[in-house]
């Protein structure tokens, strides 16, 4: 007999609004799986009374023939999007107790078309990782580990908590956020599906800020269909954010299953790098041959300045966050350490309150930004980022649909393995990722095979401004072209 | 371009935020090392070329000048480590 958590979120609706199942049941089902999964470290907080409360509403609302788009489906939700009344940390110590007063507007539309809330997700702190090991909470632990070793291996990040509770069954869906790679890598390195959508098309209002520039949220689910389903309900305008773009949202399911025939499909050769793993490289090849056997076609493209982006990328992103986290000041909210006047108190609240690589982001962005350097390091790098999206015009210009890249260029690896010595060993996780944030497109990391060490591997589709329908057409030939991802077995419960 | 001791110390004092002596050291390592990642993008021809400010170009949003929201003193100073009288309380800044 097949669990109820083995459902995808696509099967769930359809079992809840024929009746076959309950919301009440279906959240009962997740949260035993949550409190048998502690070990992962996956949620921050559990909200099993509040996710009861919300599964029996959906229940009346499903009996009533009101059921909305996500109704009684059970999500987790990164620790980064603000909910009233419950605690919202951004894993950091600064905002340890912090409740808000207010709803992210994701959340908020979530809720409306009848989602339920499990709890809320670690992550790196304020989402600056790549690994969950910045976490103020600890490091989540994947639930996938190599063949015949129990060591500890991450799930990604920033949106840690979000893959590794979506791969280990511990609820149907998350939303996550992505500044340079933090949707898609933690996907792939789980073997599940995580879209960061156009920048502008998910609002991010109630979202705590890291580089507003570059920040989108996004879901990360089992399925394509699941977040399509998902970003459906997440996307849309906002007039409480000035950059949210007025545009309709689609039924994104409608593309799913239709013919990819004569698309193009861009292939940067820029992207091969000398130093990847030769399975990467293998993967990626197997992708074009999938692409091609569907009817697209393979073309190569050039997107020159790609490897600008990582470096001028972190010029960018702890310039913006060196700005956003100047909020944290001890006064109006968050952690407070006295000092020996305001300034005393400023410096004591912010050493104590922030971890070291927040820590070091706020330094290496105020310097970036200081006066002197401002035009040398900032100007240099916001024209770089002009040149990066003239590469992705360019290509989109020669017809081309999306483009196929790798995701990352390596399986998961363990805790504590990367990083410790020289912070730009993590920092390259990021590398085919971050380019897509500094132009502002759409972004898909899809499963599509496994290493040699038997850990899941994803493939990237890039997309043209607010086509995340080709996108889902595409990521949903990887899917039924690759080998099943058989999920991890449950080896924490 | 590299951070010496002192420019860690005064980055450090306008990030607010409080470095001990011993922190020193290897905060001017990890700054260095992320400077010398950067370091070649000055390299790169960037004539003539505009610095990105928006990723979506679009007319910024307006609307009407009027009040939105408001009359919730008690939910602003909700999460204020120090309040009183629905007045968020600081050191004293004046002698």
């Amino acid at each position: 007999m097949t669990e109820l958590t083995d459902l995808t979120l696509a099967d769930a609706r359809d079992a809840l609004r024929q009746k076959k199942i309950s919301s009440a049941e279906l959240t009962m089902a997740y949260l035993a799986a949550i409190e048998k999964a502690r070990p992962l470290n996956a949620f921050l907080l559990e909200t099993p009374d509040h996710a009861q409360a919300m599964a029996r509403a959906c229940d009346e609302r499903i009996a009533r023939g009101e059921a909305g788009l996500l109704e009684g489906i059970p999500l987790g939700i990164k620790d980064l999007f603000c909910t009233e009344g419950v605690r919202t940390t951004a894993a950091s110590h600064i905002l340890e107790n912090f409740v808000p007063p207010y709803e992210s507007t994701i959340t908020a539309n979530l809720w409306r078309d009848g989602a339920v809330m499990l709890g809320k997700l670690n992550l790196d702190e304020f989402a600056m990782g790549s690994s969950n090991e910045t976490s103020y909470f600890g490091p989540v632990i994947s639930p996938w580990r190599r063949a015949g070793s129990t060591a500890p291996l991450t799930p990604g990040g920033s949106s840690g908590g979000s893959a590794a509770a979506v791969a280990a069954r511990l609820c149907l869906g998350a939303t996550a956020t992505d500044t340079g790679g933090s949707i898609r890598q933690p996907a792939a390195f789980t073997g599940t599906v995580g879209i960061k959508p156009t920048y502008g098309r998910c609002s991010r209002w109630g979202v705590v800020a890291f580089a507003s520039s570059l920040d989108q949220a996004g879901p990360i689910t089992r399925t394509v269909r699941d977040a399509a389903i998902m970003l459906r309900s997440m996307a849309g305008y906002d007039p409480k954010d000035s950059t949210s773009v007025n545009l309709p949202v689609p039924d994104y399911e409608e593309v799913l299953g239709q013919s990819v025939k004569g698309m193009r499909i861009g292939i940067p050769k820029e992207y091969r790098l000398d130093a990847m793993p030769e399975e990467i490289g293998r993967l990626w090849d197997q992708g074009i041959e999938w692409m091609r056997a569907a009817g697209a076609e393979p073309v190569e493209i050039s997107l020159p300045h790609t490897r600008h982006a990582l470096p001028a990328y972190y010029i960018v992103a702890p310039a913006e966050a060196s700005s956003n986290l100047a909020r944290y000041d001890g006064v109006r909210f968050g952690l407070r350490v006295p000092g020996k006047d305001i300034a005393g108190m400023y410096e004591e609240t912010r050493a104590e309150g922030f971890g070291k690589e927040v820590r070091r982001r706020i330094l290496i962005g105020t310097y970036v930004l200081s006066a002197g350097y401002y035009d040398a390091y900032y100007v240099r790098a916001q024209k770089i980022r002009t040149l990066i999206k003239q590469d992705f015009d360019q290509a989109f210009d020669q017809k081309i649909d999306a483009i196929l890249t790798p995701a990352t260029p390596s399986a998961a690896f363990g805790l504590g393995e990367k990083g410790a010595k020289d912070p730009i060993e993590m920092y390259l996780n990021d590398i085919f990722t971050v380019t897509v944030n500094m132009a502002g497109l759409p972004g898909i990391a899809v499963p599509a095979g496994v290493s040699s060490e038997g850990l899941p591997l994803g493939l990237q589709l890039i997309g043209r401004p607010f086509d995340e329908q080709t996108l889902f057409a595409l990521a949903a030939v990887i899917e039924s072209s690759a080998p099943p991802v058989s999920l991890p077995s449950a080896w924490w419960a | 371009m590299s951070v010496d001791a002192v420019t860690v110390r005064k980055i450090a004092h306008l990030a607010r935020i409080k470095v001990n002596d011993a922190d020193v050291p290897h905060l001017q390592q990890e700054l260095n090392a992320i400077l010398t990642f950067v370091e070649q993008l000055s390299a790169v021809d960037i004539e003539g070329v505009e610095p990105l400010t928006s990723v979506m170009p679009m007319p910024m949003a307006k609307r009407e000048d009027v009040v939105t929201d408001g009359g919730i003193p008690d939910a602003i100073v909700a999460n204020a480590p120090v309040s009183e009288d629905r007045f968020f309380v600081v050191p004293k800044v004046v002698e």
